[in-house]
C-alpha cells in the first residue's frame, strides 16, 4: 500500500481525481476541489494507518506477505467493519466510457451462466496440515542422544531435505551427507504393501497354487523394483532363521523366490547380491538343512541352489566384484578341508560343477582320485554312520553325473575300464560306464539344444529324473529345474476333481501315497518360460499302495478334462524303482507316451513312510 | 515510573499540547514548592487535563499553595486561571490563550518562574556532589535564575514556524562543532527534538512548514528510527493526531536521554548563549535528561542502548533488586539411584555421573543468595504426577549430553506441511512428547510426536462403569476409540498468536486475535475457560514454569497475570508504550518479562506488580525472549535481526549477536545454558556460544553502576553454526531434556 521505502513521502496522497471518481461511483456528482483535496489527504492518512496496523498482524502471523485478512483485522482493530470480499483480479474495478458529451464510470460485470458454475467439478479439497520430522532423528532421539559432530564448515553444512525439513544432524558436511543419504526411505504405497504381503505369504504359505501364482508374478511383474529391497531382506532373513530351525520346506520356497526374482527381466539384482548370495550359498553348503538328514531330500535343495548360484555368477560376475572367482574359492576351500562333512562336501561339489565344464575339468577331475578314496573308505570300510554313508553315496553319484559328461567330451576314446581306474581311482570303473552311457546319449540327442533336467534324488537308491524338454510341449525351453524333496507341500484333494486353476507354469506333481489311509500329493511348479501351462489336479488313487507314475499330455481326457494343458503326474510308491516304472507304463495314457518329455533314467522311489512330509509340514 | 504509568492510563484524556503545558506549569509550581519527591505529584496533577476537570484541579492546587503560604504563586495562578477560563470555552483555544496569557503573569515573578524549570532541575544534579547518582530531587533554583526569560520567550516565539528549521540548524551546527567526545552524546538530542518540533508544527496547523521541516531533516535521523519517522510522515494534519498511538506515545512519555554532565553543561551553555528558547523549551518539556558523572559515552555505546520508542531506560528504573536465582527444588526421594546407575552403565560412561550428582545435590541444599524466598509467591503444590515427571526429568537429565563449542547439538526440524502460510504459533511440551500449533484459521492443533497416541477421557456415563479400584484405572478412563496422532481444538474466532503448554502437560493455553485467552484440557480436548480481559488481539501467552499462573500480553499494551482458576487477572502490568509482542516467565516464576513493539523489554515483579527493569537497545519490535536456565541472563530477539543478551541482575546489556537478516521468532538456551539457539524468518537456525559471551563481559563496579557497557565486537566469534532450511521460517525452538534441539516451522513452498 502506501508503505514505501523512505519516509519522504509525507506528501504522497491519492490524487484528487480518484476522489472524484469514487464519489461518482457512489452517486455523488459535483464534488468541490477543496473537498476532494481534504478527502484525499484524509483517506491517504487512514489508509497508511491501516496498512501499518495490518503489518503488525503480518509480523505476528509470521509471514512475509501481507494478506487481505491482515487488513480486515486492522480494520477490526479500529472498530471499522471489515471488508467483505476483496476483488483482486483487476487493478481498477470500474471502467470508463465517454460518449455524447457524457463521461461514465461503470463496473464491468460479466454475465455468468449459473449452470456453468453448478456443473464445474468441485475443486480438490486442500490437503490438511501435517507434521513432518525426519524419521531417523525421531528414532535417535528416543534411544540415545545423537552423536554430535564437529563444527567446521558449518555455513555450508546445512542440508536440505525434501519437503523443506532441515536435517540438522549434519554439522560437518562429510559426516552429515554420508549419514543422510542411505537413510532416505522409499515408502510403499498401500497397494504395494498389500501386494508385498500377499506375495510373501503366498510364497511361504501352504497353498501350492497360490505359490505358483506368486512366483509367476515375481518373475514377470515389471513394477517390483521398489519392493526389491524388501524381498531381498525377506529372503535373507528367512534363510537365516530357517537354516537354524532346519526348516527345509521354507528354504526351498525361499530359493524359489530367488529364482523368480532372477527370472524377472525388469529387476536388476546386483545391488542386493550382498543379501542374496549368502542366503543361496547357505542353502548349498550348510551342514544341515533339515531335521532328518538321513531321510529328507535336502540334496535337491543343494542342487537347486547351486544352479541359482551358477546363474547369478553368470549374470552378475564382473571384473570388479569377481563373484565367480570368490565363490569358486569359497567352495574349493571347504571342499579341500579334510573335516568337511559329506553334506557340505556335496554342496561344494554341486556348486562347483554347476559353474561349468571348465571348472569341473580344472578343479574336480584332478581330485577325483582323492575323493574316490574317501568314498571308498566310507562305503567299504567299517560301518560308521548311516548319514555318512548316504552322504558318500550322494557325492559319488554327483561326481559321476557331472564328471561323466565332461569326460565324455574331453577324453578320447576308447573307454577302458582299467585305464579309468588308473586315472580316477576307486570311481574309475563306474565312471567309465557312465561315460559310455553319456557318449551314447550325446550321440542320440545331439540335435537337442536345450535341456531341462529334473533331478530327484532320494536317500537310498539313486533317483534321478532327468527330463529333456523337447518340442512336444513347444519350442525352446529354457532349462528349468525342479527339486523334489519328498516333503514339499502336501495337499489332499478330493479324488477325481480337477480343481486348480491354471497358472501359466508347468507343474509337476509328484504324488506320494503313504502307507496309511490319507493320500498326499506333492506339487512342484516348474517355472519355465515355455508357453505351455499345466494344471495339476491330481486325484490320487487314495490309499492304494499302487505305485503310480502318470504322465498326461495335453488334451488328455483323463483327469484334467479337456483342457489344452499338459500334465505330468508322478506318483511314487514305496516300492522299488522298477515297480514304479512298471506302473508308469501301465497308467500312462497311450497318447501321452509318445510325447512324454520325461525320460526316467533311474528308478523312482519314495519312502514308504511319508513321514518327512508330515514333519516338514508342521511349520505351515 | 509513576508518571509514565499515569500518562499511559490517561491517554484518552490528554489530547492537547497546550492544556498540558499549563498544567505542567501549575503542577511544577506545586511540586517545586512542596518537597522533594515531587515528580509523582507533578505527574498526577498533569493527568486530569480535560477542560471540565481544570477547575477542580486548580482549586486543589490553590488550596495546597495556600497551606504552604505561597501567596504569590496563588495570585499568579488565580490570575492565570481566571483569565483563561473567562476567555475561552473550548479547551483548544483555551490552551492557546493560556499560553500567551501565561507569559506576563509568570514573568512577573522570578521566584515562581523558577518552578517552570523544575523539569530540568529534576534532571540536573544540583544535589550535594557527594551523592553522585542524581537522585530525583527538586532544584534549589539558584543557578537556573537567568533561564526565566528564556522560558517565557519560548511561548511568545511559538507562533513563528519559519524559525523552526533555523533553530534546528543552529543546534545542528553547534553539535557538529563541539569536541568529538561530546558530539555523539549530544547527537542524541536530535531525534526527540526533531519529533517534537515537527509535532508542534503540525499541531499548530503549520502544515506546509511541517512538511518542509520533515523533508529537510528527516534524513539526518538515525536509521533505526525509520519506522517511527514513517508514521510521523503520514501525520500531517492536526486531526490525524487524534487517536494516533505513536503521537500519544511521544506526548505522554518523556524521551529519556543519558548524557554526561560535561556534555549537558555544554549544551545548556550554548542554548542559553544563543537564547535558543524554542529548543530549550522542548528539552524541558519533553525530554528527560539523565545526567551522569564521568566520561561521555562513545557513539557505539550510545547506539547500543538507544533505539526504543521513548529513549533509553532511566537508570533508576533498573536499580531495584531482582532475585534472579532459582527456587530450591523440592527434595524428592526416589529409587532413582539404582535405576540411574543401570542406565548409566548401559551407556558405558559411569564416571560422568558422580560429579554431576554431587553438584546437583549441593545446589539443592544451599540456598542461592540471589534467589527469592521460596514462598515469595505462592506456588501450587506438587502432585504425585508432577513428582513422577520430575523424576523422569532427572533421569533424562543424567543422559543429557554436555554441549559446547566442540559439541554442538543435533537439530531435528519439525516441518508443518500444507499450512498455507497459516501457522502462527508453536509450542513443545517440556518432555518433547507433544507439539501444538496455532493457526490463522482459528484452530489449535496438537500432535503427539511419540508413538503414544492422543486419547480422550471417556464420557461421564462410561466413566461411571469403571472399576475405580483397579490398578490401571488411569488407562481405563481413556477412550481407545478416540486415539489419534493429532487433535484439533476449535473455539477461537481469530488467528491464534500465542500458545503454551502447562508444565504438567494437562493444559494448553492459546491466545488469539479475538481478544481471549483460552485454556484447553489435554485430557478431554475441550476448552475449559476463556479468559476475557484484553479487548484487542492477544499476541502472546505463557505458562509459569510451575504451572497455575500465566501471563498474557497484547495490543492493549497491558500484560496481565492470571491464575488458571480465576477468571479475572491477578496483576496488570502497564507501562509499555506499544503492543506487547511477547511474554515470558522467569524460571523462578517470580518475574515476568515482556517484549514490546516500543522496542523495550520490561521485567515485572509478579509479587508487587512493579516494573523492575527497562531494557533498551533493540531497534525493532521484540518478538522473542529467553531466560538462561540459571535465571541470570536473558536473550531477546527482534525484527532488526539482532539478538541481545542481558544481565538480569544488573539490568545491563552484555552482548549483541548479529547475523540474522530477518525477524527472530525463536530463542532458546540449551538445558545447561551453554548454547543459545536462535531461529529466524530468514530460514536459518543459528547457534551461539553464550558461555563465552557471558565470560567475556567484565563487570567492574563502575560499569555496573553507570551501565555503560563496552560491548565486545565479537559476535562472529560467538557464532557456532548456521543451519539453513530450504524454505521454512523457524518459529519455535526447543531443547529436549537430553539437549537435542527441536525446531519447528511451516514449509513455505
Amino acid at each position: 500500500m502506501a508503505e514505501e521505502r523512505r519516509p519522504k513521502q509525507c506528501t504522497v496522497v491519492l490524487p484528487t481525481e480518484s476522489m472524484k471518481a469514487m464519489a461518482e461511483s457512489i452517486g455523488v456528482g459535483q464534488l468541490q476541489e477543496e473537498s476532494c483535496a481534504a478527502l484525499s489527504e484524509e483517506v491517504s492518512y487512514r489508509i497508511k494507518e491501516i496498512a501499518q496496523d495490518a503489518l503488525k498482524f503480518m509480523h505476528h502471523g509470521k509471514r512475509r506477505k501481507l494478506t487481505t485478512s491482515d487488513i480486515d483485522h486492522a480494520l477490526k482493530l479500529k472498530n471499522v467493519e471489515p471488508l467483505y470480499g476483496f476483488q483482486s483480479q483487476e487493478f481498477i474495478p470500474f471502467r470508463f466510457a465517454s460518449g455524447g458529451g457524457r463521461e461514465l464510470h461503470f463496473y464491468e460485470e460479466k454475465e455468468v451462466d449459473l449452470s456453468d458454475i453448478i456443473n464445474t467439478p468441485l475443486p480438490r479439497v486442500p490437503l490438511d496440515v501435517s507434521l513432518k520430522a525426519p524419521k531417523e532423528q525421531q528414532k535417535a532421539e528416543s534411544t540415545e542422544p545423537l552423536k554430535v559432530v564437529k563444527p567446521g564448515q558449518e555455513e555450508e553444512g546445512s542440508i536440505q531435505k525434501g519437503q523443506g525439513a532441515i536435517s540438522a544432524e549434519a554439522k560437518g558436511k562429510k559426516e552429515g551427507l554420508m549419514r543422510m543419504k542411505p537413510r532416505s526411505t522409499h515408502e510403499l504405497s498401500v497397494e504395494q504393501q498389500l501386494y508385498y504381503k500377499e506375495i510373501t505369504e503366498a510364497c511361504v504359505g501352504s497353498c501350492e497354487a497360490k505359490r505358483a501364482e506368486a512366483l509367476q508374478s515375481i518373475a514377470t511383474d515389471p513394477g517390483l523394483y521398489q519392493m526389491l529391497p524388501r524381498f531381498s531382506t525377506f529372503i535373507s532373513e528367512g534363510v537365516r532363521v530357517n537354516v537354524v530351525q532346519n526348516n527345509l520346506a521354507l528354504l526351498i520356497y525361499l530359493m524359489r523366490m530367488v529364482k523368480a526374482l532372477m527370472d524377472n527381466p525388469t529387476l536388476y539384482l546386483e545391488k542386493y547380491l550382498h543379501e542374496l548370495i549368502p542366503a543361496v550359498v547357505t542353502c548349498i553348503v550348510s551342514k544341515q538343512l533339515c531335521l532328518r538328514p538321513d531321510v529328507d531330500n535336502h540334496w535337491a535343495l543343494r542342487d537347486f541352489a547351486a544352479r541359482l548360484m551358477a546363474q547369478s555368477c553368470k549374470t552378475f560376475s564382473t571384473t570388479t566384484n569377481n563373484i565367480q572367482s570368490r565363490i569358486t574359492k569359497t567352495f574349493t576351500k571347504s571342499w579341500l578341508d579334510e573335516k568337511t562333512q559329506w553334506t557340505t562336501r556335496y554342496g561344494c561339489i554341486a556348486g562347483l560343477s554347476e559353474l561349468g565344464p571348465d571348472v569341473i575339468k580344472t578343479l574336480i577331475l584332478p581330485r577325483l582320485t582323492v575323493e574316490g578314496a574317501r568314498i571308498k573308505a566310507v562305503s567299504e570300510g567299517p560301518v560308521v554312520s548311516n548319514i555318512d554313508k548316504i552322504g558318500a553315496d550322494h557325492v559319488q553319484s554327483l561326481l559321476l553325473k557331472h564328471c561323466a559328461s565332461v569326460i565324455a567330451k574331453t577324453r578320447p576314446l576308447p573307454d577302458n575300464m582299467e585305464q579309468y581306474r588308473a586315472d580316477y581311482g576307486y570311481l574309475g570303473p563306474t565312471l567309465c560306464s557312465h561315460v559310455v552311457k553319456a557318449r551314447a546319449q550325446a550321440a542320440l540327442q545331439a540335435q537337442q539344444v536345450n535341456r531341462t533336467t529334473l533331478t530327484i534324488t532320494q536317500p537310498r537308491p539313486t533317483l534321478t529324473v532327468s527330463q529333456s524338454g523337447i518340442g512336444g510341449s513347444g519350442g525352446s525351453r529354457s532349462p528349468s529345474i525342479i527339486k523334489v524333496p519328498s516333503s514339499l507341500t502336501l495337499m489332499s484333494t478330493r479324488p477325481g476333481t480337477p480343481t486348480q486353476p491354471s497358472p501359466p507354469a508347468t507343474k509337476y506333481i509328484v504324488m506320494a501315497t503313504s502307507a496309511g489311509a490319507s493320500s498326499t500329493q506333492q506339487v512342484i511348479t516348474l517355472s519355465s518360460s515355455s508357453g505351455s501351462s499345466v494344471t495339476s489336479t491330481v486325484a490320487s488313487a487314495t490309499s492304494t499302495l499302487q505305485p503310480l507314475v502318470k504322465l498326461e499330455s495335453r488334451g488328455a481326457g483323463g483327469l484334467g478334462g479337456s483342457r489344452p494343458l499338459q500334465k505330468y503326474i508322478v506318483v511314487s510308491l514305496p516300492t522299488s524303482a522298477s515297480s514304479s516304472l512298471e506302473s508308469k507304463s501301465g497308467m500312462l495314457p497311450p497318447s501321452s507316451s509318445s510325447t512324454s518329455p520325461i525320460s526316467l533314467e533311474a528308478g523312482m522311489k519314495m519312502d514308504r513312510s511319508d513321514s518327512p512330509g508330515a514333519s516338514t509340514q508342521s511349520p505351515h | 515510573m509513576a508518571a509514565v504509568q499515569d500518562g499511559q492510563l490517561n491517554l484518552e484524556v490528554e489530547k492537547d499540547i497546550k492544556t498540558e503545558i499549563t498544567n505542567d506549569g501549575s503542577g511544577n509550581i506545586n511540586a517545586n514548592s512542596s518537597s522533594p519527591g515531587s515528580t509523582s505529584s507533578g505527574g498526577k496533577s498533569k493527568s486530569p487535563a480535560g477542560s471540565g476537570e481544570d477547575q477542580q484541579t486548580l482549586l486543589a492546587v490553590l488550596q495546597f499553595l495556600k497551606r504552604n503560604k505561597l501567596t504569590e504563586s496563588v495570585d499568579i495562578l488565580r490570575r492565570e486561571a481566571g483569565l483563561s477560563a473567562d476567555a475561552d470555552d473550548s479547551p483548544v483555544s483555551e490552551s492557546a490563550g493560556a499560553g500567551s496569557g501565561g507569559v506576563p503573569s509568570v514573568g512577573a515573578d522570578g521566584g515562581d518562574a523558577n518552578s517552570l524549570l523544575s523539569r530540568v532541575s529534576i534532571a540536573t544534579p544540583v544535589a550535594p556532589p557527594a551523592t553522585a547518582p542524581p537522585k530525583v530531587v527538586a532544584a534549589s533554583g539558584g543557578e537556573d535564575q537567568p533561564d526565566v526569560n528564556v522560558v517565557l520567550s519560548a511561548y511568545s516565539q511559538q507562533g513563528d514556524p519559519v524559525l523552526y528549521p533555523l533553530y534546528y540548524n543552529g543546534l545542528k551546527k553547534f553539535i557538529e562543532s563541539v569536541l568529538d567526545c561530546h558530539r555523539a552524546e549530544l547527537s542524541q538530542v536530535f531525534y526527540p527534538l526533531f519529533v517534537h518540533m515537527y509535532l508542534e508544527l503540525v499541531y499548530n496547523n503549520h502544515e506546509n512548514e511541517a512538511k518542509q521541516f520533515f523533508e529537510k531533516f528527516s534524513g539526518d535521523q538515525e536509521c533505526y528510527y525509520e519506522e517511527d519517522l514513517r508514521i510521523l510522515s503520514s501525520m500531517s494534519k492536526k486531526e490525524h493526531m487524534k487517536g494516533n498511538e505513536t503521537m500519544l506515545d511521544f506526548r505522554t512519555s518523556k524521551f529519556v536521554l543519558r548524557i554526561s554532565r560535561d556534555s549537558y553543561q555544554l549544551l545548556k551553555r550554548h542554548l542559553q548563549e544563543r537564547q535558543n528558547n524554542q529548543i530549550w523549551n522542548i528539552i524541558q518539556e519533553h525530554l528527560y535528561i539523565d545526567i551522569f558523572d564521568g566520561m561521555p559515552r562513545s557513539k557505539s555505546q550510545i547506539d547500543a542502548m538507544s533505539g526504543s520508542l521513548a529513549g533509553e531506560g532511566k537508570r533508576d528504573a533498573n536499580k531495584a533488586k531482582v532475585f534472579y536465582g532459582l527456587l530450591k527444588e523440592p527434595e524428592i526421594e526416589v529409587p532413582l539411584d539404582d535405576e540411574d546407575e543401570e542406565a548409566e552403565n548401559e551407556e558405558g560412561k559411569p564416571k560422568k555421573k558422580k560429579p554431576k550428582k554431587d553438584s546437583m545435590g549441593s545446589k539443592s541444599k544451599k540456598q542461592d543468595p540471589n534467589a527469592p524466598q521460596q514462598t515469595r509467591i505462592p506456588l501450587p503444590e506438587l502432585k504425585d504426577s508432577d513428582k513422577l515427571d520430575k523424576i523422569m526429568n532427572m533421569k533424562e537429565a543424567t543422559k543429557k549430553i554436555r554441549l559446547g563449542p566442540d559439541n554442538l547439538p543435533s537439530i531435528c526440524f519439525y516441518s508443518f506441511l500444507n499450512a498455507y502460510q497459516g501457522l502462527t504459533a508453536v509450542d513443545f511440551t517440556d518432555d518433547s512428547s507433544l507439539i501444538a500449533g496455532g493457526f490463522a484459521d482459528s484452530t489449535v492443533r496438537v500432535w503427539s510426536v511419540t508413538p503414544k497416541k492422543l486419547r480422550r477421557v471417556k464420557s461421564a456415563a462410561d466413566l461411571s462403569n469403571i472399576d475405580k479400584e483397579s490398578d490401571d484405572v488411569l488407562e481405563r478412563i481413556m477412550d481407545e476409540k478416540t486415539a489419534s496422532e493429532s487433535k484439533i481444538l476449535y473455539g477461537h474466532s481469530g488467528p491464534v498468536y500465542g500458545i503454551s503448554f502447562s508444565p504438567d502437560r494437562n493444559y494448553l493455553l492459546s491466545s488469539s486475535e479475538d481478544g481471549t485467552v483460552r485454556l484447553w484440557s489435554l485430557q478431554t480436548f475441550t476448552c475449559l475457560v476463556g479468559y476475557k480481559g484484553h479487548n484487542y488481539p492477544v499476541w502472546d501467552t505463557q505458562f509459569s514454569p510451575y504451572g497455575y499462573y500465566f501471563i498474557s500480553g497484547g495490543h492493549d499494551r497491558v500484560a496481565r497475570l492470571w491464575a488458571t482458576d480465576h477468571y479475572q487477572p491477578l496483576r496488570m502490568f502497564a507501562g509499555h508504550l506499544a503492543d506487547i509482542t511477547c511474554t515470558l516467565f522467569h524460571p523462578n516464576s517470580n518475574y515476568v518479562a515482556t517484549g514490546s513493539a516500543d522496542r523495550t523489554i520490561r521485567l515485572w515483579d509478579v509479587l508487587t506488580g512493579n516494573c523492575v527493569r527497562i531494557l533498551t537497545g533493540h531497534k525493532g519490535p521484540i518478538h522473542s525472549l529467553a531466560f538462561s536456565p540459571n535465571g541470570k541472563f536473558m536473550a531477546s530477539g527482534a525484527t532488526d535481526g539482532r539478538v541481545l543478551l542481558w544481565d538480569v541482575g544488573h539490568g545491563l546489556m552484555v552482548g549483541e549477536l548479529k547475523g540474522h537478516t530477518d525477524t527472530i521468532y525463536a530463542l532458546k538456551f540449551s538445558r545447561d545454558g551453554e548454547i543459545l539457539a536462535s531461529g529466524s524468518m530468514d530460514n536459518t537456525v543459528k547457534l551461539w556460544d553464550t558461555l563465552k559471551a557471558f565470560d567475556d563481559v567484565e563487570l567492574d563496579d563502575f560499569t555496573a553502576a553507570t551501565g555503560h557497557i563496552h560491548l565486545p565486537e565479537n559476535s562472529q566469534e560467538l557464532l557456532l553454526g548456521t543451519y539453513m532450511t530450504k524454505s521454512t521460517p523457524v518459529i519455535h525452538l526447543h531443547f529436549t531434556r537430553r539437549n537435542l534441539l527441536l525446531a519447528a516451522g511451516a514449509y513455505n513452498p
